[in-house]
C-alpha cells in the first residue's frame, strides 16, 4: 500500500489534479480483480472497459462509482436503446425525457408541471415501510429539486395473493410507509392503483408519482459550471444506509436479498419537508448554478450527471461532508444512498446568502468542494486524494454502456392466443349473483377505500375529487401569490399488467388509452406520459420481448393520443426464485389538464333515479384477460381483451364533446370487472341503483363482465335524450346502446334483482380490508 | 380582525389556512414564522395543521417550546383569541391552553376522510351563530385526534358547555359509528374556561370554498368574523 499525503486545498486545484493520476492513492491493500468486479456487479468486459477509461486498473473506490453509475438503476443501459424510441416530442414540452430530473410540462399562464413516477419494487420487498417511505420521498426531490412545488401524489402498487401472510405484512407497511411520509410531508395523495396476483407473492411493486408546478422562468436545472463555484451539500448527514442500493435494485430477489438490508433507505419526512422549503428558497433567489437531489448512488451520482452536463469537473473533500458516524470509507461516502440530501452548486460569493437561508430552515449545509474544468471528479479522504474519475464516462448518454439485448418470443404467447370463448359456458341467470358478489368483493375491482384513507386527500385544499368522484383525479392549481388560477392538473396511474403478459404491445397500447380514457371521462384533455417500466431480467430474452413489445405499443398509443412521454424509471429485476418474473407492469402516469373545473369536471356518479343510462363504445363477445375469466372461471391463459387504437380514440373524442356540451350527467370508463363493475361503481357513490337490460347478441358474461377496452358508461337526462343521440348518432357516429337506467331498488339485470344496495355497498367498500384487518 | 397563522417548519395547512382566511373570507392574514417573537398585532392567531418539529416524539410535544408560542401563551392568557386546528390542537392542548389530550386514534391508522359534526353551543364566539341540529361535513386527516380526558376534567367541560363540536353522522345521529377516532363522548373540539382558546381536529380550512365542492367548514371560520355578543 501506497500511502502518500497531499495538503488540500481548494484555491489554485485544478492545475494541480490533471497531473494527479500516476499517484493514485490506494486505501485497499491490492487493486481489485474482475473476480472483485464481478461481485459488485461489473461484467468481464465492462471491467475492461473501466481500465481502458483510466488508463490503468481502478482502485477500489472508483470501481465501486463506475458499479452504481454503470448499474441498471442509474445508466439504464438494457433500456435506453429502446427508451430513445419512444415519443418524446409535443408544443407543450419543456425538458426532453431525461434531461432533467423529471419531465417539465407547459401549461399556460408561465406555469410548468413537473410530474414524475419513479419505483422502489426492490427495498420495499425486503422492508416494506422504509422502501415505500423512502420512493415517496425520492420522487418528491425529483420534483422540488426543479424548483416545482409538488401539490399532488399518487400511487401504483402491486401485491401477491393477499390471503398470504407475507403479502399482508407487504401491504400494511407499504400503505403505512407512503401514508407517514406523504401525509408529514403535506402534499395531498390524490389517486392510485392497486393490484393482486400471485406473480407479485415475492416481488411487490410500488412506483410513486409526483406532479409540482413551477413558474417557468424559475425552473431549476441538474447542472454546474463555473470554474471555482462552491459545491454544498445539504439536508440530512450521510451514513451507511443504501450503500449499493442501486446496484442491489439490479439484480433478482434471492433468498440471499436480506443479507442487502443495509441499502434499504430510513426516511425523515420532516427532513424532506424543511429540505422542500430551503430548496425552493434558495432557488428563489437567484443565486443557484444547479441543483439535484441524492437519490440512487448518492453523492457519485450527483456529482458526475451534474458535471457532465457541461462537461465540467469537480474536486471534492469527502472529509466535510457531515456524516452520520466516524471512519466511514470513501466508497461508503460516496455510494451513500441516505435520504433527504441535495448536491447545490452557487455563484462564488454567495455562501453566505445561501447559508443563510439554510440556518433559517435549520438544516445542515456544508460547502465540500469547487468546480472546476478538468471534466474529471477528485475525490479526497484525509488530505489523499482517493478517487479520480472522468465525469462524462460515467453517466447515461455518456461513456456508460449501453446495450442492445437478444429478445425472443416466449412460447405462452401462441399458447394464450388459442383461447376460444366456446370452451367457457355462459353465465347462466342464476350464477350471475355469485358472480357478482365475486367480482364487487374481489381484491382487484372493491373499492380501495381501506388503503386510500390512510393517505390524506385534502391537505393542500386543492383535491376536486374529494366531494365530486371521477375517474380521474382533479388537482387544482393555485399560488399563495396569484389565488385559485382557474386550472387544474387532472392525472391518473394505470396499467393492467395481466393484459401486458398476454400481449405486451396491446396491452401497454391499452394502458396508455385507458389512462387517456379516465382523463378524458373527467373532462380533462390529455397532455403528456410519464412511465414506470417494471419488468424482470432483461438478459432472459422472453423477458426482454414483454419489454420490446410494451414499448412498441407505448409509442402507438401515445402517438395517437398525442402524449409524449417526458421521463420515467425502469425497474428490471422484478423476479424471484420462487415466482419468476412479475407480469410485465409498466405503469403509466398521465397528466391531463383542466381549464374552469366548476364548468368542465365530469363525475362518474348516477344523480337521479330515472336517468337514462348509455354505453359508449362497442359490446363485443369477449371475455380475455378479464378478472371474471381469470379468478371466476380460474381460466389464466388467454390474449388480451378486445381492443382497437382507431376505435378508441374516436370513441374518446366523442366523449370528450359529449361532456364539453353538456349532454352527460355522469362518465364512467368501463375496465377492471366489466360493464356490471362500472355500473355498480357509478351507482353506489348516491346509493342508487341501476335496471339494465342486456342484449341477445352477445354472451351475458361477455356483455357483463367482459373488458373489450375503448367502452364508457354515461347517464343522460331524459330531457337531453333527444339531443344526445343526435350527438352521438348522426355527428360523432359512434357506436352506442341505451342499455337502461338510474333507479333507487337495487341492481337489476334482466328484471331480476342480482344484488340489493346494501349488499352491494357493503361487498364493495368493505371487502379489501378484511384482508388486512 | 387581523389573523395570524404560526407556521412551525413542519406545518403543512399553514398556506391553506391562509388561503382560506385571504381569498375565501377576504381577511387580513400574515405568517407568524416559530423562531419569532412577535405576534405583529394580530387579533386572532391560528396554530395550523401540519407536523410541527415532525412529531415523531408525540404530536405538539416540542412545538409547545419554540419562541413564538411563549408569545401565543401570553395572548391567550391576556384574553386574546387562539384556534388550534389539527396539529394545531395538539399542540394547545400540550401547551395546556385547553383541557384534555389527543391520543392515537383507536383504529391505530391515519383517517383521512369527510366526517360529520354538530355544534354544541351557541356559548362560543367559534359556534354561535351555527345551526345546533345541521351536521356539517368537514375533512379529517390525522392519526392522533383521539380525545381524551380524566372524568373530572370531561364533567368540567360538560358542566361549563365547554364542549364546542361532536362528531355525528350524516343525520346528526352521535353514534359510536360516527366517532371516526374514538374520541371520548364524540368530541371533536373544545375551547377553554375562559372561551377564547379553541381546538378542533376536524379541518373546516379545507371546506371553505365552493370549488372543492364544500363550503360547510366556511360557516364556521365565518363565525369568527360576526360581531360578539355581548354575554362573552
Amino acid at each position: 500500500m501506497i500511502f502518500l499525503q497531499l495538503t488540500f486545498s481548494f484555491v489554485g486545484a485544478n492545475s494541480r489534479h490533471k497531473t494527479t493520476t500516476n499517484i493514485i492513492l490506494e486505501h485497499v491493500e491490492t487493486l481489485p480483480t474482475t473476480e472483485t468486479a464481478r461481485k459488485l456487479g461489473v461484467l468481464p468486459d465492462e471491467f475492461e472497459r473501466i481500465q481502458q477509461i483510466l488508463g490503468r486498473t481502478p482502485n477500489f473506490t472508483e470501481l465501486s462509482i463506475f458499479s452504481v453509475m454503470w448499474s441498471e438503476h442509474c445508466s439504464y443501459k438494457n433500456s435506453i436503446v429502446w427508451l430513445k424510441t419512444l415519443p418524446r416530442e409535443s408544443d407543450k414540452m419543456l425538458a426532453k425525457a431525461g434531461e432533467e430530473n423529471a419531465g417539465l410540462v407547459d401549461i399556460g399562464d408561465g406555469l410548468a408541471c413537473s410530474f414524475k413516477i419513479e419505483s422502489h419494487n426492490h427495498p420495499s420487498a425486503l422492508e416494506p415501510y422504509q422502501g415505500a417511505a423512502t420512493g415517496v420521498g425520492g420522487i418528491n426531490r425529483d420534483i422540488f429539486t426543479m424548483g416545482a412545488r409538488p401539490i399532488a401524489q399518487m400511487n401504483s402498487l402491486r401485491f401477491g395473493n393477499p390471503n398470504l401472510a407475507k403479502t399482508k405484512w407487504l401491504v400494511k407497511g407499504v400503505v403505512k410507509g407512503i401514508g407517514d411520509y406523504g401525509n408529514a410531508f403535506g402534499i395531498p395523495t390524490v389517486g392510485g392503483e392497486v393490484y393482486f396476483d400471485d406473480c407479485y407473492n415475492t416481488n411487490p411493486l410500488v412506483n410513486a408519482f409526483s406532479a409540482g408546478i413551477v413558474e417557468i422562468g424559475k425552473v431549476a436545472k441538474a447542472t454546474s459550471h463555473g470554474v471555482g463555484n462552491p459545491v454544498f451539500i445539504v439536508g440530512s448527514a450521510t451514513g451507511k444506509d443504501g450503500i449499493h442500493g442501486a446496484t442491489f435494485a439490479s439484480e433478482d430477489i434471492s433468498d440471499k436479498s436480506n443479507e442487502k438490508l443495509p441499502a434499504v433507505q430510513v426516511g425523515d419526512p420532516f427532513m424532506e419537508k424543511l429540505l422542500l422549503e430551503a430548496s425552493l428558497e434558495i432557488i428563489n433567489s437567484g443565486h443557484v448554478i444547479g441543483i439535484q437531489d441524492m437519490g440512487a448512488a448518492g453523492i457519485i451520482c450527483s456529482t458526475s450527471e451534474m458535471s457532465a452536463k457541461e462537461g465540467f469537473g469537480m474536486v471534492i473533500d469527502l472529509d466535510k461532508v457531515p456524516t452520520r458516524q466516524a471512519n466511514m470509507l470513501p466508497f461508503e461516502i460516496l455510494l451513500s444512498e441516505s435520504q433527504e440530501r441535495m448536491l447545490v452548486v452557487i455563484e462564488k460569493g454567495k455562501e453566505l446568502i445561501v447559508k443563510a437561508i439554510f440556518d433559517k430552515w435549520d438544516l445542515h449545509c456544508a460547502q465540500i468542494g469547487e468546480v472546476t474544468d478538468t471534466a474529471r471528479l477528485h475525490f479526497y479522504r484525509h488530505g489523499a486524494l482517493v478517487a479520480d474519475v472522468p465525469a462524462h464516462d460515467l453517466v447515461l448518454g455518456g461513456g456508460a454502456p449501453q446495450y442492445h439485448r437478444d429478445y425472443r418470443e416466449p412460447a405462452y404467447y401462441q399458447e394464450f392466443k388459442k383461447f376460444n370463448i366456446d370452451t367457457v359456458a355462459d353465465v347462466t341467470d342464476a350464477e350471475l349473483s355469485t358472480v357478482a358478489r365475486h367480482l364487487l368483493s374481489h381484491p382487484n375491482v372493491a373499492s380501495r377505500r381501506w388503503i386510500s384513507q390512510q393517505y390524506d386527500s385534502t391537505v393542500g385544499t386543492a383535491n376536486l375529487s374529494t366531494n365530486r368522484p371521477s375517474d380521474a383525479a382533479v388537482v387544482r392549481v393555485r399560488t399563495p401569490e396569484r389565488g385559485d388560477l382557474n386550472k387544474s392538473l387532472v392525472m391518473t396511474v394505470d396499467c393492467n399488467g395481466r393484459y401486458v403478459k398476454a400481449d405486451p404491445e396491446i396491452g401497454c397500447q391499452i394502458a396508455v388509452a385507458e389512462a387517456a380514457r379516465n382523463i378524458v371521462c373527467t373532462g380533462g384533455e390529455p397532455m403528456a406520459i410519464t412511465n414506470n417500466l417494471n419488468f424482470g431480467n432483461p438478459y432472459v430474452p422472453e423477458v426482454y420481448w414483454q419489454f420490446v413489445g410494451a414499448i412498441k405499443g407505448m409509442s402507438k398509443a401515445c402517438l395517437k393520443f398525442g402524449t409524449p412521454v417526458t421521463g420515467g424509471n425502469v425497474s428490471f429485476y422484478n423476479q424471484s426464485s420462487d415466482d419468476g418474473p412479475v407480469f410485465p407492469t409498466p405503469t403509466i402516469g398521465m397528466l391531463g389538464l383542466m381549464e374552469n373545473a366548476a364548468e368542465n369536471l365530469m363525475t362518474l356518479d348516477f344523480k337521479t333515479a330515472g336517468d337514462l343510462i348509455y354505453l359508449v363504445g362497442t359490446s363485443q363477445n369477449d371475455i380475455a384477460s378479464s378478472e371474471y375469466l381469470y379468478s371466476f372461471r380460474g381460466v389464466r391463459e388467454s390474449p388480451a381483451p378486445a381492443f382497437d387504437l382507431e376505435d378508441e380514440y374516436t370513441m374518446q373524442q366523442a366523449v370528450k364533446t359529449l361532456i364539453k356540451n353538456k349532454l352527460v350527467v355522469s362518465a364512467h370508463d368501463v375496465s377492471d370487472g366489466g360493464l356490471f363493475v362500472a355500473l355498480a361503481e357509478s351507482a353506489l357513490v348516491r346509493g342508487l341503483g341501476f335496471e339494465v337490460s342486456t342484449d341477445a347478441n352477445y354472451r351475458k358474461d361477455a356483455y357483463l363482465f367482459g373488458e373489450a377496452q375503448g367502452r364508457v358508461v354515461v347517464s343522460v337526462r331524459p330531457s337531453m335524450q333527444a339531443e344526445f343521440q343526435k350527438y352521438v348518432g348522426a355527428v360523432a357516429k359512434v357506436p352506442h346502446a341505451l342499455i337502461g337506467r338510474v333507479s333507487e331498488n337495487g341492481f337489476v339485470v334482466d328484471a331480476a334483482t342480482v344484488l340489493s344496495l346494501g349488499e352491494a355497498a357493503d361487498l364493495y367498500q368493505n371487502s379489501l380490508g378484511k384482508y388486512f384487518e | 380582525m387581523k389573523f395570524g397563522v404560526v407556521v412551525f417548519p413542519g406545518s403543512n395547512c399553514d398556506d391553506d389556512t391562509v388561503f382560506a382566511l385571504r381569498y375565501n373570507l377576504k381577511q387580513e392574514v400574515v405568517k407568524l414564522w416559530h423562531k419569532d417573537h412577535d405576534l405583529q398585532g394580530c387579533d386572532f392567531v391560528i396554530l395550523p395543521g401540519g407536523f410541527s418539529y415532525g412529531d415523531y416524539l408525540r404530536s405538539g410535544a416540542i412545538a409547545r417550546f419554540s419562541p413564538i408560542m411563549n408569545e401565543v401563551v401570553a395572548h391567550a392568557n391576556r384574553g386574546g383569541y387562539v384556534m388550534g386546528i389539527c396539529n394545531g390542537f395538539q399542540i394547545v392542548c400540550e401547551a395546556g391552553l385547553t383541557p384534555g389530550v389527543l391520543l392515537r386514534n383507536n383504529g391505530q391508522k391515519f383517517i383521512s376522510k369527510n366526517i360529520y359534526l354538530k355544534s354544541q353551543t351557541p356559548h362560543s364566539m367559534l359556534t354561535a351563530g351555527l345551526d345546533p341540529d345541521r351536521a356539517l361535513k368537514i375533512p379529517i386527516a390525522h392519526a392522533e385526534g383521539r380525545y381524551f380526558a380524566d372524568a373530572d376534567t370531561l364533567k368540567a367541560l360538560n358542566d361549563n358547555d365547554q364542549i364546542l363540536f361532536r362528531y355525528c353522522d350524516a343525520d346528526g345521529q352521535m353514534t359510536d359509528a360516527a366517532n371516526p377516532n374514538g374520541s371520548l363522548e364524540n368530541i371533536a373540539g373544545v375551547c377553554n374556561a375562559h372561551r377564547n382558546v379553541f381546538g378542533m381536529m376536524p379541518h373546516p380550512e379545507r371546506a371553505a370554498d365552493a370549488a372543492l365542492g364544500n363550503t360547510d367548514g366556511k360557516l364556521i371560520l365565518e363565525q369568527l368574523l360576526a360581531v360578539l355578543p355581548a354575554s362573552f
